[in-house]
């Protein structure tokens, strides 16, 4: 991405329009991006007229049961909105997009099945969508087996990482070393250099507890603690006393079920008088990643300690975090409100920044296809080498949580990450990082493995 | 009595995997491969079957002898550079020695005490995968798709992820697990497990060592685990903990349950059955599990014996 157009991507970020003025000031948007361009040039629907009516089938691996459930039911609905709206402009190279879905219950041993249920039974032309780690890291090899195109919305570090193959790309969201990486000087100068990490204690955990201890290394911070929590735990208070006397930050992320427990025990732990007066009557800074909080209302009871605390966020769920028309058409077209939940239940909390990367990523596959000339399953190859030849993606509404720098090299995109401190029962943007911050030097080269 | 049940026995199993190769040449590919992972799935619960329907020992910690297996063909592959026939031998070898210790202390205990035992000792197993994540790569697991090379037959090089080859080694093991099982269950050894499993004071009291017959039972039916999960490696090329969860220790036994405990061929018609209603509810409701959990009840109640059980009570009497 050049200078000019960073310039355009800030102007356009800027804007805050509404639905209907995005969609007749398409010459403004047109010059955020290539997708962006694309879905607003009358010229779609000619291309649609002019396409096939066969379908680009996209199996979507989805998390609708298990502990991903959360997650899951927020990837199906953004998935749905996407391809809805995809196909209300043309479609994909003139072609209507179908999504098959198949729950795979946050279970790596189901995951491979039902890639090869979704290959080979439903004749899809991509698996997309799994989210949890151990569910990539069980179900990509079948992909590649299969060689069939596997985009994953997972975060994890196992794509970039050189573990995985050829077939498997992550191109619109980042990974948590890259997160980590972005936010870490943040914290060390804004909160505090003495940190204690709590994480899960599984591979998710350990990308947190390792790339956060050698951001500290990096930067003359000292990790006083790395208190990892099995899955299996339902109580948490006696992993918080392992907190040492000389901590000023807690580091803090959860996922699955026990996350409100987690939050709620540990802001009963830390309010105590006896607490406060071990730590030698300082109140202890939290910076959390928002995982912890993911579908949680910020405002249910329990949680007002959290008032203060910051949190990263990949996608502001309050609307005026980053208000830009894309973000702003993004949000209105999942159907979610300004405070991050559904316009349909305000109980209902999304998985705000997670969810982005399912509408990302179709857009992402709407490019690969159109660029490569993508007919059928005999064009793979050309369809990969045109993806792992992409540089990255700009912001619009192909794009809202905003550009992205794309590598070929290690199939993982980097893009920008927010800060958000909870202040009057909200989450308010404090800080957002460059793409640069969370860029790290590729450590594999997929373009070298064999297709 | 014992000779013609062993010929029909043949005879029927037989016909069942002459039945199972020739299906390879028609099924189509989905199907294809879903009947590989039932067969290497059905050989798992028969490992199970030896051990809860013959010798009268349930266990809920049997993940734990099919991830050992796994565990210790992949991680030798991964980091030793084994190949996979010495990751398959060590694997069976390192399973059978666990299943031998675990034996010598689980099989202190009995009936509900040795349930919680094979409980907590498979829950164990798993945490410790977990703790040992630097070396494991703990949930996430690994792939062994770069490690595992090609597999020359005839001058030809296949892959393992190669289907005919996965559906033929799926085949060869349960082949080779249906046979065997059938020659011992049929042995005097085998009487005098099913004598435990009938009457344990009554077989001890005729003088037999129940103890070393147990740990016969166990360590051959973890071995037989083991190796299954070994093969699974090999095959699907991923080593993760979800095959050291409890719900892989549960499966088996309800895969047993409903295709008929104590029936040699009752694990691999329930591996099916339960593999199939999953596969066409899912696709219906994603409340599957409950579906398949009141199916499962109902089953139970009207076929206490299983399906294969309730065969040989009412037609078959000879099946073994």
């Amino acid at each position: 991405m050049n200078k000019k157009e960073e310039e355009k991507v800030d102007q356009q970020s800027e804007l805050n329009l509404s639905r209907r003025t995005v969609l007749s000031t398409g010459a403004a948007l047109a010059g955020a991006g290539i997708i962006g361009s694309q879905l607003i040039d009358p010229a779609a629907k000619t291309a649609y007229a002019a396409g096939s009516d066969e379908p680009i089938r996209i199996g979507f691996q989805a998390h609708r049961t298990g502990i991903g459930a959360l997650y899951g039911r927020w990837y199906e609905r953004t998935t749905n909105a996407a391809a809805k709206y995809i196909n209300s402009i043309g479609g994909i190279a003139g072609r209507p997009i179908e999504i098959i879905t198949e729950d795979d219950g946050t279970d790596p041993k189901r995951g491979a099945d039902v890639v090869e249920k979704l290959a080979t039974k439903h004749k899809v032309d991509f698996v997309y969508g799994t989210l949890f780690s151990h569910v990539v890291m069980g179900s990509a090899p079948r992909a590649g087996e299969l060689k069939i195109p596997y985009f994953v919305v997972s975060e994890g570090y196992h794509v970039a990482s050189g573990a995985l193959n050829r077939y498997v790309f992550q191109p619109c969201i980042t990974d948590v070393r890259s997160q980590i990486t972005a936010v870490a000087n943040w914290i060390f100068s804004n909160l505090g250099k003495n940190v204690a990490l709590i994480y899960p204690d599984y591979a998710f955990g350990y990308d947190h507890r390792d790339y956060a201890s050698a951001a500290a290394a990096k930067s003359g911070a000292k990790i006083t603690a790395k208190i990892a929590i099995p899955p299996t735990a339902s109580s948490f208070t006696r992993y918080f006393i392992q907190i040492p006397k000389n901590t000023d930050v807690i580091y803090h992320v959860m996922v699955g079920p026990g996350v409100l427990t987690f939050v709620r025990e540990m802001g009963e732990h830390f309010g105590s008088v006896d607490v406060f007066e071990h730590y030698g009557s300082k109140h202890l800074k939290l910076f959390g990643f928002i995982d912890s909080l993911e579908g949680v209302n910020i405002n249910s009871p329990g949680l007002e300690f959290l008032d203060g605390s910051h949190f990263w966020e990949a996608m502001p769920r309050y609307a005026d975090g980053y208000p830009t028309a894309a973000e702003k058409f993004y949000r209105d077209t999942v159907g979610i409100d300004d405070s991050g939940a559904s316009k349909s239940d305000s109980k209902d909390v999304a998985a705000y920044s997670h969810m982005f990367g399912c509408w990302e990523t179709l857009f992402a596959i709407k490019e690969a296809v159109e660029q490569s000339g993508y007919k059928s399953k005999k064009d793979y190859q050309t369809l990969i080498e045109t993806f792992e030849g992409f540089s990255g993606f700009n912001e619009g509404i192909a794009h809202p949580q905003g550009s992205k720098v794309f590598s070929g090299k290690t199939h993982q995109c980097y893009g920008q990450q927010f800060v958000s401190q909870v202040k009057n029962g909200k989450f308010n943007v404090v800080h957002r990082t460059s793409i640069a911050d969370g860029m790290y030097e590729p450590e594999t080269d997929y373009t070298k493995k064999s297709l | 009595m014992r000779r013609k049940s062993l010929k029909y026995a043949l005879f029927m199993q037989g016909g069942v995997l002459l039945l199972l190769f020739l299906l390879q040449f028609f099924l189509p590919a989905y199907h294809h491969s879903s009947f590989s992972k039932i067969m290497i799935l059905a050989s798992y619960a028969i490992g199970y079957n030896f051990l809860l329907g013959y010798t009268g020992l349930m266990s809920l910690g049997h993940a734990m002898f099919f991830a050992s297996g796994m565990y210790s063909a992949g991680l030798s592959i991964f980091y030793f550079g084994f190949t996979p026939l010495e990751g398959m031998i060590f694997g069976t070898l390192f399973t059978l020695t666990v299943s031998l210790i675990f034996g010598l202390f689980a099989l202190r205990t009995k009936a509900v005490s040795f349930l919680i035992v094979t409980l907590m000792f498979g829950q164990t197993f798993y945490l410790a995968i977990l703790y040992y994540n630097e070396f494991t790569y703990g949930q996430d697991g690994f792939s062994l798709t770069d490690y595992l090379g090609t597999l020359s037959i005839l001058g030809k090089e296949y892959l393992y992820s190669d289907p005919a080859i996965r559906y033929n080694f799926a085949l060869i093991l349960l082949a080779s697990y249906l046979l065997i099982t059938t020659l011992i269950v049929l042995s005097p050894v085998g009487r005098i497990l099913i004598a435990i499993r009938e009457n344990e004071p009554r077989t001890q009291l005729l003088g037999y060592n129940v103890f070393s017959y147990k740990l016969f039972a166990l360590t051959f039916s973890g071995t037989l685990a083991g190796i299954s999960g070994a093969m699974h490696a090999l095959l699907y090329s991923y080593i993760g903990t979800t095959f050291a969860e409890i719900h892989h220790s549960i499966s088996p036994l309800l895969w047993t349950l409903l295709g008929g405990a104590g029936t040699i061929i009752g694990p691999l018609l329930g591996t099916g059955i339960m593999f199939y209603l999953i596969d066409f509810i899912s696709g219906i409701t994603s409340n599957y599990l409950l579906v398949v959990g009141v199916v499962l009840v109902l089953t139970i109640i009207w076929f206490p014996l299983g399906i294969m059980g309730t065969i040989r009570q009412k037609w078959l009497k000879w099946l073994p």
